[in-house]
């Protein structure tokens, strides 16, 4: 076995860390999650010259080893942890040139620890555009380091880095500046106190506000001749160690770094005076949305219509090819159909992360942020909620996943609380029939009553995300350190490799996150559709068969009577005529309970049910929507679906949380069951209320 | 006066921040007494602000702001 070292990537955000990532390890990487948090972690391998393997993990950005958030934690955690298994043997500064000062607080921190320790200086293909000029020598000597000067763009000094790191054991350890003169008495004290263990390391620790495992805050607590400070005291010190390191670093760079500001130039000014204006900014930002929203929704319907008639297709095959039975039909119905439900969200998906990455790799995002920060802020979201709002259209799924940047875990929460109200995709063909079944075809001042409707509900989804927004952010007693600091990083042209390792990976990560339980239910539901008690269900055939003896009927409208009756008595059917009861007052009989039964699975189910269960065998919206407006209501006569019942119906499917995926990644983003638990049941509930509200007025 | 009192364009110069009410992570970006402080933008009702302090490009709510003591630079 050849020896493989492990390496950390350390930096502040937007300094190209995932690019050089990227470089090193191509698509030797996997993502996934630190035991027990939603954090991301990336790990990769790259070799190195003299058949050394290094085990690269790429932590998350961060601009100190202050932690103010989970994924800072994580970097502090790794660093100060010698035993944890991925403890580094090198760390790899990232930079980028044009932040350099800014960017060498982290890498004097890192030094501190005694952690043999590399520069890297990123995007060195700038230097010329912004008039900066380096003395690597002499930065070299000051910061005791090795530098690799390289571009992830033009793909330069990538190999010297390898280089660097396959040699690490030539790195010096020794710290570049003396962070404990800022208190020279407290430091002594805490070096006696505790004379095996590293200064800053110790330090570290007591100014953290998290728990570091074995050595937390309560073991300086129980030295009985080691008195710590206040809190307020230790953010005095902090500030002046921040202060120490500053003054080091611009000495240092005074003779490191030069910088012509004639030749300099700035596209940035040009562009942000467009792109974040009181009104450009906010149409330029509109119609960006509008495309986003048209792409999503329009050019995904092609891939998504040939996905779906694959799978049908596959269906049908594996049915008349394997021989009948169970496993079969558990094949053909439950397991494939599972499948193709997971696929077909893979190129709205990709679309949307498509979208998402390139306008965070630009660094446009950020604008968006410091625009839309002010008016999200009212209803106790944070300028980063918009992301995922917009997103809610398409789906809920990726749209929590993309909650992901919101630092105040508060926001954050509310933000995926109230995401699945916006109006998702698979809302759309439940409200087209209902709408064609219920609004009248008039006009008024030129639009059509039924494309109004259409827009009101989509309305109505907003205003619900919104409007509960504002509720839990009045209810929920989180204490979550909110601050709000976005950098403003520089436009960039977005690293085609880079977008694509974001596409590839989020779309993986959905297919065999929430698809392994968007497979599980299809599966469940498929036996409750096709297995029931008794002999209703077992001799459908033969009661169906004596019942229509008389009526001549064609061997195909026989075969759908059957299958309707079998659903009746199937388990979804009893199930559909248990909470009969509750669904009465809101205007629904026994068959729309079993479509909302199945729409828990996912809503688009809903028309699928009926369409089974009415028994229509080809799924023509047309046919479908006939025999709707031909039910009769069992009770009060009259059409099942008037406009009562389905208004009641659409804001029922506006307001329920039906969407078992859903459900999954709330559990996954929150790590507990409570809050998706929580959405079940509130926004059911509401939706109920509401659905039996409008009904009973309107009837 | 303080940060939130700065023009669209002008510069000024930090003299103090109250360090009770200015997460560290602001002090990490360089909004430090001493630095050169310049109003980039302002999005409507002058919050957040869009920030240039010493050379890095940030935004900050202007909550935030009123906490930063600054004094005019004279050019």
């Amino acid at each position: 076995m050849s020896k493989q070292i492990n390496v950390a990537l350390i930096g502040n955000p937007n300094t190209g860390k995932t690019s050089v990532f990227n470089a090193l390890t191509g698509l030797n990487q996997k993502v996934g999650n630190y035991p027990g948090i939603t954090v991301e972690k990336k790990e990769g391998i790259c070799k190195l010259p003299r058949g050394v393997k290094a085990h690269i993990i790429d932590l998350p950005g961060t601009y100190s080893l202050n932690a103010s958030s989970l994924d800072e934690n994580v970097v502090i955690e790794l660093l100060l942890n010698k035993t944890d298994k991925d403890y580094p043997d090198v760390a790899v500064v990232v930079s980028d040139v044009e932040n350099l000062k800014r960017n060498l607080l982290l890498f004097t921190q890192i030094k501190d620890l005694k952690i043999p320790t590399i520069l890297v200086i990123n995007m060195a293909d700038r230097m010329e555009y912004k008039g900066i000029s380096l003395n690597l020598d002499y930065l070299e000597t000051q910061l005791k380091t090795k530098i690799a000067l390289i571009s992830t763009r033009k793909n330069k000094g990538i190999d010297k880095l390898k280089e660097l790191i396959a040699t690490h054991k030539e790195l010096s350890i020794e710290p570049c500046l003396d962070a404990s003169t800022i208190d020279k008495a407290y430091f002594d004290n805490l070096r006696k106190a505790f004379p095996n263990q590293l200064l800053y390391k110790l330090w570290l620790v007591i100014t953290q506000d998290v728990n570091f495992g074995k050595t937390d805050r309560k073991t300086f607590e129980a030295v009985e001749d080691f008195k710590t400070k206040s809190k307020t005291d230790l953010k005095r010190l902090q500030q002046k160690e921040t202060i120490k390191r500053y003054q080091f670093i611009n000495e240092t760079l005074k003779l490191g770094q030069t910088i012509d500001l004639k030749s300099a130039k700035d596209l940035r000014i040009k562009l942000d005076r467009i792109l974040t204006h009181k009104v450009w900014g906010y149409l330029i930002f509109g119609i960006i949305l509008l495309t986003i929203f048209q792409a999503i929704y329009d050019w995904s319907s092609i891939p998504m219509d040939f996905i779906d008639s694959s799978f049908a297709s596959l269906s049908e095959w594996t049915k008349s090819t394997l021989p009948d039975g169970a496993f079969t039909n558990l094949l053909a119905e439950g397991i494939i159909s599972g499948l193709g439900g997971i696929v077909i969200f893979i190129p709205q998906i990709a679309f949307l992360f498509l979208f998402i990455s390139i306008l965070e790799e630009s660094g446009y995002m950020s604008r968006v942020v410091f625009l839309m920060d002010r008016i999200m802020r009212r209803f106790g979201l944070s300028g980063k909620s918009v992301v995922p709002l917009i997103s809610g259209t398409a789906c809920a799924i990726p749209a929590i996943m993309a909650t992901r940047n919101i630092e105040s875990w508060k926001e954050r929460l509310i933000t995926i609380l109230v995401t699945p109200f916006t109006t998702c995709s698979a809302r759309l063909p439940v409200y087209l029939i209902i709408i064609a079944l219920v609004i009248p075809e008039g006009r008024i001042l030129g639009l059509s009553y039924q494309a109004l409707t259409l827009m009101l509900l989509y309305l109505i989804g907003f205003g619900a995300a919104v409007g509960s927004a504002w509720i839990l952010n009045k209810i929920l007693k989180i204490k979550s350190k909110s601050f709000f600091v976005v950098e403003m990083p520089n436009y960039k042209l977005p690293l085609f490799k880079n977008v694509a390792l974001t596409v590839l990976e989020k779309t993986k990560a959905f297919v065999f996150g929430a698809g392994k339980i968007i497979l599980a239910i299809s599966i469940v539901l498929w036996f409750l559709a096709s297995y029931g008690p008794g002999d209703d269900f077992n001799n459908a055939e033969t009661i169906v068969t004596e019942q229509y003896a008389s009526e001549n009927l064609s061997e195909e409208e026989l075969n759908q009577k059957i299958e309707s009756h079998k659903l009746e008595h199937s388990f979804i059917g009893i199930a559909g005529h248990a909470i009969e009861p509750a669904i009465r007052p809101l205007g629904y009989d026994w068959k729309i309970g079993i479509a909302i039964v199945s729409s828990f699975a996912a809503r688009e189910v809903f028309v699928g049910t009926l369409a089974t269960i009415y028994s229509v065998g080809s799924d023509e919206e047309e046919t479908i929507k006939n025999r709707m407006a031909g039910e009769i209501n069992p009770i009060l006569g009259g059409p099942l679906f008037n406009f009562a019942s389905g208004i009641s119906l659409l804001l029922f499917y506006a307001f329920a949380m039906q969407c078992m995926s859903t459900l999954a990644i709330v559990k996954k983003e929150t790590n507990s069951w409570k809050w998706p638990m929580y959405q079940l049941v509130i926004m059911s509930g509401f939706a109920y209320i509401v659905a039996l509200v409008a009904y009973q007025l309107l009837i | 006066m303080t940060l939130a009192d700065l023009k669209r364009g002008q510069q000024g110069i930090i003299t103090d921040v109250s360090s009770i009410h200015i997460p560290l992570k602001l002090l990490e970006m360089g909004c430090l007494p001493g630095n050169l402080v310049e109003l980039v933008q302002v999005a409507p009702f002058a919050d957040p602000m869009y920030l240039n302090i010493n050379g890095t490009h940030l935004a900050i709510r202007k909550e935030t702001a009123i906490h930063i003591i600054i004094e005019t630079a004279h050019e």
